[in-house]
């Protein structure tokens, strides 16, 4: 039995210790707004928090996670995460928004660690995030944006 | 949302609140037996209602879009055109996708109903402003004959009816029900443009917040109580059949309830996705290559060039090309280039679910960009009447022309996969992204031979391109998709030939995000700036000077060069260049500035480009919309294709090796709208085009020679 936290409830998973970390927020836990996008850590669509720190839920056997506290796209919050979704609303980011779960994750663990994010910050920190829709250009906007709110 | 919260709303339309305009035939509803238990997002019982628009009784103004949204922007786009002429505020308006049918939401661009060719505004602008100016009629008519004042006196504005004389003063609610009962006019006045007070606008899109916080649902996304998961092995040469299937291991694995040989291969049925893919990986699968494509990219490259010179389909021959190219003082230019199969790839796999109700109909929930095509083949494999098949079309995770197909493919295998069952249970079928990446469909491999001849005053006079690839319409004599950008050729050269020849594979064809212009784009507008190069002619002056014929190409091409401030000097080691393309009625035309990266591969610094798409609806969705397509573009022309190596097994798989383009690659882009009152034209496809040939001319002009072979870095060496 594998216990661990999940946006802050205690939760437990009791079945094929490999199944990845993706597919118990998916399948089990109904918690849909992380998503599948290549299941070998090539999209960043799966994106969750795992003690905090970014980590591809769809390469995760959720046997590492025993313990361990998980954060998902329904969970996130505090002033990175309000100030990133302000931003990404404010100038429309998402187009088909299928990779966008994963992008708001990256970009509010890059805000955590860096708060005042230069343009080779992003590209560190969301070159791993794949969107088909090429939304990238207002991504890096929107993060600025979001870092000139939290400064003010 | 859960269905339950769903209930509530259905019932409440069904109890006949509010006003419903467009056809009002009987509302066709979910079987909620059937649906008991599913999570779908969005206000999904309003899909149900033949309907363009809803107007409700509390204020909110529901616009019913017969097009699918996977980010192009139809539910901002065609609820702006219904809002203006409605005169309602922005913020009471809602979408939602439309039921499937032909009759009443076919796209008048091409009957049936579908979403593409960057149609979607173009067709449904007369239609929506109709609906719009109708409903704001009735609900004028109501509030007129409620307070007892002259129609004539009342005023409608950011959603309030208002009568000045009295100072009565409503929203829209409070009459929904009332105007529903009145004569609507037979011809609803329209805006004149320069009223307008929305279009035009840059209004925030409506489908935003929801994908900013997990709450937008996907296909994937919908679950129903007691779901199978099935997934199924496909095969890794085109054409190829099951020839014989070892599933001991795989029925052993926990969690794997069934394998089923079916046509497209064979599915693995499972309580969870992780037992389905662990299942399907556990199967020994041997196939029939007798009808397979055994060819590689290597040999295919061969035997289309075997097809120059032989007898094609002509699509444009004016003037007498052979004897331009023999003219006293002519020189000549002559280059092959060769386009790799294109996969959309598209962030969401192919994936669809099926739940069969008690009285034996069936809901398909899928990202439908053919909703009608998919009933009616959904109905063939189940063996039902289509009118017991209801296609609830989702938010899709983008499309570029994957999930548009004639006779609905993968519909058809996901049927069968359900079909394979006893349809007691609900179930999901899904593609990886391995089965995306070698599932065919792809923009077809082609092969373009250029010849140019520009006469002894620098003139070009002749032009002789011949086309060989497969044709993407399934046609035995010329396809126009295949010729589209060349055989009607912006530039006035007095003696043209364009040539086509179809090529027949196993490898299934289809059109992918700006279809015969992603590669008919990329040859005329880099063997033309070869041309203007030779004689010593700027890339945009050149243009300019042969254009003299397409008034709105040259006007775009000026205003980009404008934007660039083209001329001016450029930081060292860069160099620009400049494509102008029209498609789809829309006219791009774009300048990029490129450099040589540390990895020997094009860095692309900066794009600007000038789009004429008609009367600007929405100029953020239309940005958005360049954005993405120069993003899609400059991914596909640096890394993208997929390969058959020997004996035509496909290479490609995933990701690592199918490369997106990243954020660290997206080049800065600036984007301007040239105004205009010409009808609106489409914009999701047009900005892809120009991207990729604009590329090549800056990278020849950095001396790395012309780019004769598509992706420009070769797999493998990134
Ligand atoms: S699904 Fe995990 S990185 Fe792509
Ligand atoms: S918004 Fe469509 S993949 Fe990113």
């Amino acid at each position: 039995m594998i216990t661990f936290k999940l946006n802050g409830q205690e939760r437990t998973f009791d079945g094929d210790p490999d199944t990845p970390l993706l597919w118990v927020l998916r399948d089990f836990e109904k918690l849909t707004g992380t998503k599948y996008g290549c299941g070998i850590a090539q999209c960043g669509a799966c994106t969750v928090h795992l003690d905090g720190s970014t980590r591809r839920s769809c390469i995760t056997p959720i046997s590492t996670v025993d313990g361990s506290e998980v954060i998902t796209i329904e969970g996130i919050e505090g002033k990175e995460a309000e100030a990133v979704r302000k931003a990404w609303i404010a100038i429309d980011v998402p187009q088909c928004g299928y990779c966008q779960s994963g992008q708001i994750m990256s970009a509010v663990s890059l805000l955590q660690l860096t708060p005042k994010p230069t343009d080779e910050d992003i590209d560190g920190a969301m070159a791993g995030n794949i969107c088909r829709c090429a939304t990238y250009h207002r991504i890096r906007q929107a993060i600025h944006n979001a870092a000139d709110t939290m400064e003010g | 949302m859960t269905f339950n919260a769903l209930t509530t709303t259905r019932r409440s339309f069904l109890a006949g609140a509010g006003l419903v305009i467009g056809f009002t035939l009987a509302p066709k509803v979910f079987s909620a037996s059937a649906l008991e238990g599913v999570q779908a997002g969005g206000d999904k019982s309003l899909s149900q209602i033949n309907a363009f628009i809803k107007i409700g009784t509390d204020d909110t103004v529901t616009v019913l879009s017969k097009h699918i949204e996977f980010g192009q922007g139809p539910f901002t786009g065609l609820s702006t055109i219904v809002a203006e002429e409605l005169d309602a505020d922005w913020s009471q308006m809602r979408a939602v996708h439309s039921p499937a049918d032909d009759k009443i939401y076919g796209n008048l661009a091409f009957g049936l109903q579908g979403t593409g060719g960057s149609t979607s505004i173009a067709n449904s602008y007369d239609q929506l402003r109709k609906a719009g100016a109708t409903a704001r009629a009735l609900l004028v008519a109501a509030a007129a004959a409620e307070w007892g004042v002259p129609a004539a006196e009342i005023t409608v504005e950011k959603g309030r009816i208002k009568h000045a004389g009295s100072g009565k003063e409503s929203g829209f609610g409070a009459f929904a029900d009332k105007a529903a009962t009145q004569t609507p006019p037979a011809e609803p006045k329209l805006k004149d443009p320069k009223d307008f007070v929305l279009i035009g606008q840059e209004l925030p899109k409506l489908d935003t917040v929801s994908k900013t916080n997990g709450t937008a649902v996907f296909t994937l996304d919908i679950t129903a109580d007691n779901m199978l998961y099935a997934v199924v092995a496909h095969p890794d040469h085109f054409g190829a059949t099951v020839k014989s299937v070892d599933d001991a291991a795989a029925r052993k694995i926990p969690g794997v309830l069934d394998v089923k040989t079916i046509p497209q291969g064979v599915a693995v049925y499972a309580e969870n996705t992780f037992s389905a893919l662990k299942g399907r990986d556990a199967l020994t699968v041997e196939w029939d290559l007798s009808k397979a494509e055994t060819r590689s990219s290597d040999q295919l490259t061969a035997d289309f060039a075997k097809l120059f010179g032989t007898d094609g389909h002509e699509a444009a021959n004016t003037g007498d090309v052979e004897k331009s190219f023999g003219g006293n003082g002519v020189q000549t230019l002559e280059a092959d280039i060769v386009f790799p199969f294109l996969a959309h790839a598209p962030m969401e796999p192919l994936d669809a679910v099926f739940i069969k109700a008690a009285d034996g109909s069936v809901d398909v929930f899928n990202g439908a960009q053919f909703p009608t095509m998919d009933k009616k083949v959904t109905a063939q494999v189940l063996g039902l009447d289509p009118e017991k098949v209801r296609v609830n079309t989702q938010l899709a995770g983008g499309s570029f022309g994957r999930k548009a197909q004639f006779g609905s493919p993968y519909i058809a295998e996901a049927a069968a996969v359900f079909a394979a069952t006893d349809g007691k249970r609900p179930m999901k079928h899904m593609w990886t992204r391995e089965d995306d990446i070698r599932g065919g469909f792809y923009r077809p491999m082609y092969m373009h031979r250029m010849r140019g001849a520009i006469d002894a005053n620098g003139n070009v006079v002749g032009w002789d391109q011949t086309i060989v690839g497969q044709s993407i319409m399934a046609k035995a004599d010329l396809d126009e998709t295949s010729v589209e950008g060349a055989a009607n050729l912006p530039y006035v050269i007095p003696n043209l030939r364009v040539i086509s020849h179809n090529v027949s594979l196993a490898v299934p064809p289809l059109w992918w995000r700006s279809v015969g212009h992603t590669h008919t784009g990329f040859a005329v507008e880099t063997f033309m700036d070869e041309l203007l190069q030779k004689v010593g002619k700027d890339p945009v002056e050149g243009r300019l000077a042969l254009l003299s014929k397409e008034p709105r190409h040259m006007e775009t091409l000026k205003k980009v060069a404008e934007m660039a401030d083209w001329g001016s000097a450029v930081p060292e080691g860069r160099q620009r260049g400049v494509a102008v393309v029209k498609s789809f009625g829309t006219y791009v035309a774009q300048i990029v500035e490129v450099s040589t990266g540390d990895d020997g591969a094009p860095r692309v610094h900066k794009v600007w480009c000038a789009v004429d798409c008609g009367v600007a609806i929405n100029p953020n969705v239309i940005k958005a919309q360049m954005e993405g397509g120069i993003g899609y573009g400059v991914g596909a022309v640096l890394f993208d294709a997929v390969t058959l190596g020997q004996g035509g097994k496909i290479v490609q798989s995933n990701f690592h090796d199918y490369r997106s383009l990243r954020i660290n690659e997206m080049p800065a882009v600036e984007v301007a709208i040239i105004p205009s009152s010409e009808k609106p034209t489409g914009v999701g496809e047009p900005g892809v085009p120009p991207v990729g040939p604009a590329i090549a001319n800056a990278w020849r002009r950095l001396g790395h020679g012309a780019v004769r072979r598509l992706p420009i870095v070769s797999i493998g060496s990134v």
